[in-house]
């Protein structure tokens, strides 16, 4: 699903490479945590899957496409493959829960019949029942959080990429995320979550991708976050 | 393609950019009917022009019985009078009509000319006014000037006066004005460009999240960049309509009086306004769009 082939980049602006040689491959329906201490190139990882960066050297293919053949206007096309979450939530503050997911349909032209069947099921999925009304300054920050795995879902992605998602939210909740998380993933799809949450990593034992100074050091099915840190 | 989707962003934007969008309107607005206005002006001293020209006549003046002019020496002679006639009516492709002026119609003619000025009519007497020939020209602009030196110099003649000389002065005068219309209005042009600029760049930077948003989920740059190109084209359409009434203004108010001054229609008709606003409305929408479109490029890359 996800392929680094040699993968090199380096920002014009450093001298380091954020990422260095990465060669790994993401299969359909893997969950993957993705840990190393900040800086080590964890978000320059998942923007390259979003091809919001492209690398210096190396081949990337996502879902299919290599990114360095893919157009500028096909861009968006792979980023509908892609769901995306973050630490920071991004919700529109203007806007229901409800209507920031159906945001996400809206934009990308879908029909309304369609935004207004799936709407209301994916926020059920992500455990939102009763609260599709409220405004996102109306919830606590982990129902933020699931607003935005409802929107990165709704358009059911092949990928989703979450990028520290439970970096804000107590540890209590954190596990609702992560079983959250867990549910997309048996629906198939493959997940890549960039985390500094040790605790979740033991938990999950799900294979662990971990980075360094921009290189892979260790790549471990089943594996835990790891001692050092 | 979901429309009103794109249209409630449209509002939202515009809304929260009101006073950016207000100044925009009003600059496209002003400089939309300055253009407009130099076009009118261009249109109608055109129109202007055609009249005069056709109306011009070269008035030689011929000596007289105590003439001052030292190239008359007395009046003219019946023979130098005939051979300027004959001079003229030799180039029968320039002059259409030669009338001979005498001194008692040319008396007559001062007398109805300044009729409000009695105490000046009593002063003068036909032997002081000139007799003239009154040459109407084919061709006006083409052939003055040949007719004028064909017969400037001549003996007998004491001035040749070409009206056309005396309305250049003014149509120099009008053009002056006309270009100083037009400078200012390319000025408000340029002003109006970097307002646009400027309006759709905080257009953006307001909507940022949204943008981003869009970007992450995988919108087209197309459904992204619509709204805020629209925000730019709408912004000048409302500044189209108000310069349309300012046209319709300057039309009714200023360049229908001077139909007053004409004895025939110099007037501009309304399908003349009508293609001016239609031309400022092109310029007006191109001008936003273009500006919006390269603007987005600059701030809403992929």
């Amino acid at each position: 699903m996800i392929e680094f082939q040699n993968v090199t980049k380096v920002y014009p602006s450093q001298n380091r490479a954020a990422l260095e040689n990465v060669d790994l491959t993401v299969n359909k329906g893997e969950f993957v945590f993705l840990v190393g201490p900040s800086g080590s190139g964890k978000s320059s990882f998942l923007r390259l899957i979003l091809r919001e960066e492209r690398p210096n050297e190396g081949r990337i293919l996502v879902a299919g496409n290599d990114l360095a053949r893919l157009t500028n206007w096909k861009v968006p096309a792979l980023r509908r493959k892609i769901g995306c979450v973050f630490q920071d939530f991004r919700l529109l503050p203007s806007k229901t829960v409800e209507q920031n997911v159906a945001f996400a349909l809206e934009v990308i032209g879908k029909p309304r019949r369609f935004i207004r069947r799936v709407v209301p099921e994916v926020l059920d999925l992500v455990g939102l029942e009763g609260k599709h009304d409220r405004m996102p300054d109306q919830l606590s920050g982990g129902e933020q959080q699931r607003v935005a795995m409802a929107r990165a879902f709704v358009n059911r992605p092949m990928i989703l990429l979450a990028d520290e998602p439970t970096g804000n939210i107590d540890p209590a909740t954190s596990i609702g995320i992560m079983k959250v998380l867990d549910r997309i993933n048996r629906t198939g799809t493959t997940v890549v979550m960039a985390t500094h949450d040790a605790a979740i990593v033991d938990s999950m034992r799900k294979r662990v991708i971990e980075l360094e100074y921009g290189k892979v050091v260790r790549d471990q099915n089943r594996g835990v976050y790891g001692q050092a840190y | 393609m979901r429309s009103n989707f794109v249209f409630q962003e449209i509002w939202v934007g515009l809304r929260r950019n009101l006073t950016m969008t207000m100044a925009l309107i009003v600059v496209v607005a002003i400089s939309l009917s300055l253009l407009g206005t130099g076009l009118l002006f261009v249109k109608q001293v055109d129109r202007t022009r055609t009249y005069w020209q056709s109306q011009v006549e070269i008035s030689v003046y011929l000596c007289y019985k105590g003439d001052i002019n030292p190239s008359c020496h007395g009046a003219i002679t019946a023979a130098q009078l005939s051979s300027i006639e004959a001079t003229l009516n030799s180039m029968p492709n320039d002059v259409e009509k030669v009338t001979y002026v005498s001194q008692q119609q040319a008396f007559t003619l001062f007398k109805s000319a300044m009729s409000n000025e009695q105490s000046l009519v009593s002063t003068v007497t036909p032997s002081e006014l000139p007799p003239s020939l009154e040459i109407k020209l084919r061709n006006p602009s083409a052939d003055y000037n040949i007719v004028s030196t064909a017969v400037s110099g001549a003996p007998g003649v004491d001035s040749v006066i070409d009206e056309m000389t005396i309305l250049e002065k003014f149509y120099n005068l009008l053009n002056g004005l006309r270009n100083a219309v037009v400078v200012v209005a390319l000025i408000l042009v340029v002003a109006a460009v970097l307002l646009v600029a400027n309006t759709i760049r905080l257009s953006a930077f307001n909507r940022r999240r949204e943008t981003g948003i869009m970007r992450l989920v995988g919108a087209s740059n197309f459904y992204i960049q619509l709204p805020f190109l629209l925000e730019g084209v709408i912004a000048g359409l409302f500044g189209w309509v108000i310069a349309a009434a300012l046209l319709v203004g300057v039309k009714s108010l200023l360049l229908n009086n001077l139909q007053q001054y004409f004895s025939y229609n110099v007037g501009l008709s309304m399908a003349d306004l009508v293609e001016v606003i239609v031309f400022a409305m092109i310029v007006g929408v191109a001008l936003c769009g273009i500006t919006a479109f390269v603007t987005l490029r600059r701030y809403l890359r992929v």
